[in-house]
């Protein structure tokens, strides 16, 4: 039903509020049926993004196409793109069928009654909220909110959905669980998504590229395992991985044999090796997430994070070595951008990292 | 004592609640009193109202409201003799006290200028209100905090302070003793009322509802009409019931300005005291029957306004 082509695509858009640039000089496409989660911290620009792609802010600079069309100046109605807010997303003096119903009543679309109503329990039966669709919108707990947002943007069949941290004002259970309806529903309608979040999680699970978004900047963008196994700068690194990227002088842990230039080295925490020879390190904290264990050490004048299998047990004072596993290392220059490693053979990473934007 | 042992701490204790109630019962009753008097009042007869000690109990009489809609004159008993038998209940009320019904009275029509110029006026002041709320909540107007104030200077000053440049335009326009006039002259003075109190309103309005309303296909005006509207409904409302209160009542402007022909009800009601002596029981019927559109009116609206006076605190 919906287009040939359901593409975003931004040319070099730029969107400043005062002093401030919210968005500078982007240029992504996200494909016909791709899923692009763009990942940053408060106020990087993420919303803003989305907001340029709805029509709701008018771009400084730059162009921005859906569908093949040059929608850069058109009005919110005139896009066919659904939008799900991060938050207030639903008419609090509607009921849930009526809230989905909007966008079917509207008067670009102005379906009659019954096509209506056969398309809103459809797709409430697809968000399984057919038992709610009476429910004053207010009288719903947050998981089935969000729920019915999405609902109100599927009705309609958009080109495009953009999607504003829709999960983030839920707790963990539910958000888990919505992830993965989420991508099923996705891949089963081959929806064009383009999503925001500052959660990395969701950013590694969802995507089919992550696009990493810094002060209005993307900064690199490419699949998940890209992203996390060949990050463009030490920024990209610190922001995917759980716990964070050990980042380490040249030159500790016997880590000597960098490219030149280099003076930073980072070293993922799953990729440090305990008690099989190298630095000396005393355990300063054992964290247990039960399948795992976090474990901060001291070695030579750095801390250094561990991530282990459960059945290593360590005690807190207790002496050790560590290394790394070999080839895994990552090593950043002066200005944080990170350098080909000449031992390991990830040769073709840059190409890739340039692909896409 | 397991009680007190279940109840929140942030809730007053039971002691607390009953005294509390026993003050809001005892202030309702003072400020109900005078209203209670004058419904009485307005069904006692003249004697009865002007009765010392005064009359708890007394026989019912419909004659003040007869007196309130009807112009009556004073006759002979000679005269009174040579009528025929009367026709209606109220020409026998009549003529007990040696009068005869020559017409109806002008409070009708009094009591019809009042509902036109006070709900006219309240609707004007409402409807300006809103879309100015709406125009300084949701775009940059150029100077908008300095037009707020001055909007709201406005009111520093009781009204009828600029009574006479008032009466000297109104004369100048030919507005004086028009409907139009009244109801310009109360849309004027509540319209910053309602442009403060719905601005209050419209801005704990997210934007994300009508941006949202935006991308479903419709346009800025519909997203007004259908996201904004129903949201503000409560503190339209409150200010609804705030701005016919002041129409309603409003007494200097109308004794100023209007006369013959569009004299609201308060300036005539205490006329009414002339009429053939000092005739109580129909000034309190008819400030009984002037009371009633306000009391349906808020009624009517309650649940809104209770929610829209307390606003800020109870949203959502
Ligand atoms: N309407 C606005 N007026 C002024 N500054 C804004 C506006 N919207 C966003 N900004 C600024 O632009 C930057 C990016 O904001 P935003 O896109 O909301 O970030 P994010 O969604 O990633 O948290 C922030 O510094 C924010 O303060
Ligand atoms: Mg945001």
């Amino acid at each position: 039903m919906g287009p040939a082509v359901a593409e975003i695509v931004f040319e070099n858009t730029t969107k400043r509020f005062g002093s401030i640039t919210a968005v500078d000089n982007l240029s992504l496409t996200v494909g016909d049926g791709e899923f692009v989660v763009l990942l940053g911290p408060t106020g990087a620009g993420k919303t803003t993004t989305l907001r340029l792609a709805a029509g709701l802010e008018v771009p400084n600079t730059g162009r921005i196409r859906v569908a093949g069309v040059d929608v850069t100046r058109a009005p919110p109605a005139e896009r066919d793109v659904a939008f799900v807010f991060q938050q207030y997303s639903l008419y609090p003096h509607y009921t849930v069928y009526e809230n989905m119903a909007f966008p079917l009543r509207s008067p670009s679309r102005r379906w009659d009654e019954a096509r209506i109503e056969a398309r809103v329990r459809e797709i409430a039966r697809l968000l399984r909220i057919e038992a709610k669709l009476s429910n004053l919108s207010t009288a719903l707990s947050g998981g089935e909110m969000q729920r019915v947002a999405i609902g109100r943007a599927l009705v309609r069949d958009p080109a495009a959905f953009l999607m504003d941290e829709p999960l983030s004002s839920l707790d963990a259970r539910l958000r888990e669980d919505l992830r993965v309806e989420l991508k099923r529903i996705q891949e089963d309608l081959g929806a064009t998504v383009l999503y925001v979040t500052h959660d990395q999680m969701e950013a590694m699970t969802l995507a089919d590229r992550i696009g990493v978004l810094a002060e209005g900047r993307l900064v690199q963008i490419g699949t998940p395992r890209q992203i996390y196994s060949a990050p463009a700068s030490v920024h990209v690194a610190m922001r995917l991985g759980s716990p964070r990227i050990n980042l380490l002088p040249v030159g500790a842990l016997g880590l000597a044999d960098g490219p030149a230039g280099a003076t930073t080295v980072g070293v993922r925490p799953e990729d440090v090796i305990l008690g099989r020879g190298g630095a000396v390190a005393r355990v300063i904290a054992v964290e247990h997430l039960g399948a795992e264990t976090v474990i901060l050490m001291e070695s030579e004048g750095n801390k250094v994070h561990a991530l282990v299998g459960a059945g290593a047990m360590r005690h807190v004072g207790e002496e050790t070595t560590v290394q790394m596993l070999p080839g895994t290392a990552l090593f950043f220059d002066r200005d944080g951008q990170r350098l080909d490693a000449a031992p390991t053979s990830d040769a073709k990473k840059p190409a890739e990292r340039a692909h896409g934007t | 004592m397991s009680a007190a042992s279940t109840r929140s701490v942030l809730e007053p204790s039971p002691w607390g609640q009953r005294f509390a109630a026993l003050l809001v019962i005892l202030y309702a009753l003072i400020t109900m009193i005078p209203l209670v008097w004058i419904g009485l009042t307005g069904l006692k007869t003249p004697p009865d109202a002007i009765a010392y000690p005064p009359k708890v109990v007394f026989d019912p009489s419909l004659e003040g409201y007869v007196n309130l809609f009807t112009a009556r004159s004073r006759q002979t008993p000679e005269y009174m003799a040579s009528l025929p038998p009367p026709t209606s209940w109220y020409d026998e009320l009549v003529r007990k006290r040696n009068m005869v019904i020559t017409g109806p009275s002008r409070f009708a029509e009094r009591y019809m200028n009042s509902i036109i110029i006070g709900f006219g006026s309240t609707f004007l002041a409402v409807f300006l209100g809103t879309i100015a709320a709406y125009g300084f909540s949701r775009f940059k107007v150029p100077l908008k905090d300095d037009l707020l104030f001055f909007i709201l200077s406005t009111r520093m000053m009781p009204p009828i302070a600029v009574a006479v440049p008032i009466f000297l335009m109104y004369r100048a326009l030919g507005l004086s003793d028009t409907h139009l006039g009244m109801i310009i002259l109360y849309t004027m003075v509540n319209v910053s009322l309602a442009v403060w109190l719905l601005k209050g309103f419209i801005d704990e309005i997210p934007m994300e509802y009508e941006e949202a309303a935006l991308v479903d296909g419709y346009s800025r005006m519909q997203a007004f009409w259908k996201v904004v509207l129903p949201q503000a409904k409560t503190g339209i409302a409150a200010t609804a019931i705030f701005c016919l209160i002041f129409a309603w009542n409003e007494y200097a402007f109308a004794l100023l300005l209007t006369s013959g022909n569009a004299q609201t009800a308060p300036p005539f009601i205490p006329i009414i005291i002339g009429e053939g002596g000092l005739d109580w029981p129909a000034v309190a019927a008819g400030t009984t029957l002037f009371l009633l559109p306000i009391v349906f009116f808020t009624v009517l609206l309650r649940q809104h306004l209770l929610r829209g006076i307390t606003f800020g605190a109870v949203r959502k």
